[in-house]
């Protein structure tokens, strides 16, 4: 005999939304609370290390929408490149990463910013000002660089939040 | 009697009516608004509660930014509600579609007249309670047909017409279950079937309060029985050219009549205000909201049904079963002695169990086996 249709089934059903009645709800009230994100997030915006930066475009040359501006002099008392200008319009970036992937010098990195609406696209535009790492208002994310990626906080995953209420 | 019950002195007007000013109807504005105004703030309560817990059973949090946990929503709702456009679209009846709303949101407020919120503690202890609870609230029925009809829409006369449908099917159930307690009470006066409840009648009577419960959920078209309205499919039933403060209005009597249903649940089942340490009136409410809690539980929970499989068990399922109960009971009241009751109580549970099995295997397809349930 299936008790299914006499009830039961009606009662399996009931015992679900109660235990989901009594357990912590799976959703993040956003601006009090805040998720980690991925360790390796391609963020909105690029930052860029002026230190190992020796100005050789690879990032310009490599990026498939050309949204990579830079200028460069020579500098002969160092004997390098000086970069003088270093521009970056996000909002054409398509996040594909192959500029960060071909730094051969390890100085440009994804942000893990993810809050960049602007009101202009005028503003979109990032400056080397805005980019630097060394101001420290940027965290690089550990797209591309492990050893970032391993200093990181963990992603907080809704299903854990629910496990450990559990 | 209990005369030193503030409660009942203020409210019984044949213990005070003398001493009122200005004589009796003086008496009856106050406490008639008094009744209103508890129902609207119960209303409201519903509103939040129901929002909040369907919140929580489905993993979310509900409303919680008006107020402190969100408590001032359903104002904010009502607010909003009460400033957005009135808009009449041309074609409708207008003297029906301007009289709907308070068609069908006055016999809800009226019926809460008889209903006992303490010992005694309403406004008329009438002796024909429970037969003047059945036929009032049956005629916010009429508004909502009048709303289908004067709109001019053929949705919402589609709507009108199952809700009638619906009501006047759901209505013999109703009335058979509710027969079979008063042969127990011997009183129709909600305030005597309460005091009758040594035992409370849910557990003397289980298939009547099945019935009851859900043929009342059907005749208010709450889940899973929503299907006039069916929020997620369709945008709204017979009131669909309803907006502002019209709407408002019937949204009121929509919550309104959840508010009656569990309040007269809560008389006839749960043995109303009765209950020890806490003051009645606390009782009551406490029990009224149990019983929205359990709706809204199903309301989450229940996939909403079709019109046929709702006309189907209305008449197939529960009218049988609660004209076999009518008579069992019946013989029951005959034959067992007065002072023992509580024989029923075994008995009772164990003929709901076998009749629900048997006729649910034997007699009731729906559709006639067309379809799997």
């Amino acid at each position: 005999m299936k008790f299914e249709r006499y009830g039961l089934g009606m009662a399996k059903g009931l015992s679900v939304t109660l235990r989901y009645f009594f357990r912590s709800p799976s959703v993040t009230q956003y601006p009090e609370q805040r998720l980690h994100t991925s360790r390796r997030i391609r963020g909105n915006e690029l930052v860029w290390d002026r230190q190992k930066c020796t100005g050789c475009c690879t990032c310009a040359k490599s990026c498939p929408q050309g949204v990579i501006e830079i200028v460069t002099s020579t500098n002969m008392v160092n004997n390098k490149y000086e970069v003088e200008k270093y521009r970056v319009d996000t909002g054409y970036c398509i996040q594909c990463g192959l500029c960060v992937e071909s730094c051969p010098y390890g100085a440009l990195f994804f942000s893990n910013a993810y809050e960049c609406s602007k009101y202009r696209r005028s503003e979109l535009i990032q400056d080397k000002e805005d980019m630097m790492l060394e101001s420290g208002k940027k965290q690089p994310s550990g797209y591309f660089y492990p050893e970032i990626a391993a200093e990181l906080p963990r992603q907080t995953l809704l299903v854990e939040k629910i496990i450990e209420e559990d | 009697m209990v005369i030193n019950n503030p409660v009942i002195y203020a409210v019984n007007p044949q213990t005070l009516a003398a001493d009122w000013p200005g004589g009796f109807w003086w008496h009856w504005v106050l406490f008639a608004l008094v009744t209103i105004i508890v129902v609207i703030l119960m209303v409201m309560g519903y509103i939040y509660i129901a929002r909040r817990q369907i919140g929580r059973m489905q993993s979310r949090v509900g409303p919680n930014r008006t107020g402190p946990f969100g408590l001032l929503q359903p104002i904010a709702d009502v607010l909003k509600v009460l400033l957005k456009e009135s808009i009449t679209p041309d074609a409708v009846d207008r003297p029906v579609y301007w009289l709907a709303p308070i068609v069908g949101l006055v016999p809800v407020f009226v019926v809460f007249a008889v209903m006992p919120f303490t010992d005694g503690g309403m406004l008329a202890n009438l002796n024909v309670g429970i037969l003047y609870v059945v036929a009032i609230s049956s005629i916010s029925t009429i508004g909502m047909f009048m709303a289908g009809w004067g709109s001019s829409n053929k949705y919402s006369l589609i709507s009108a017409m199952r809700v009638v449908a619906a009501v006047v099917s759901y209505e013999f159930p109703v009335l058979l279950s509710i027969a079979s307690i008063l042969l127990l009470s011997g009183s129709l006066s909600l305030n005597d079937i309460v005091l009758a409840q040594d035992i409370p009648f849910i557990l003397l009577q289980p298939l009547s309060f099945i019935i009851f419960f859900i043929a009342g959920l059907a005749e208010i078209s709450r889940a899973p029985f929503d299907l006039l309205e069916a929020d997620q499919e369709i945008v709204a039933g017979f009131h669909i050219e309803y907006s502002g403060i019209k709407f408002a209005l019937f949204y009121l009597v929509e919550y309104g009549e959840a508010f009656l249903l569990s309040c007269l649940i809560t008389t006839i089942f749960l043995a109303g205000w009765r209950g020890p340490i806490l003051p009645e009136w606390l009782w009551f409410i406490l029990k009224s909201l149990i019983v929205w809690f359990v709706m809204v539980w199903l309301w989450a929970t229940m996939p909403r049904v079709r019109i046929d499989q709702l006309m189907a068990l209305a008449w197939k399922f529960l009218l049988p079963l609660a004209i076999i109960n009518l008579i069992v009971t019946a013989i029951q009241v005959l034959t067992l002695p007065q002072d023992s009751l509580w024989i029923m109580i075994p008995v009772n549970f164990a003929i709901t169990a076998v009749l629900i099995l048997f006729w649910s295997k034997k007699f009731f397809k729906l559709g006639w086996g067309r379809v799997e349930v």
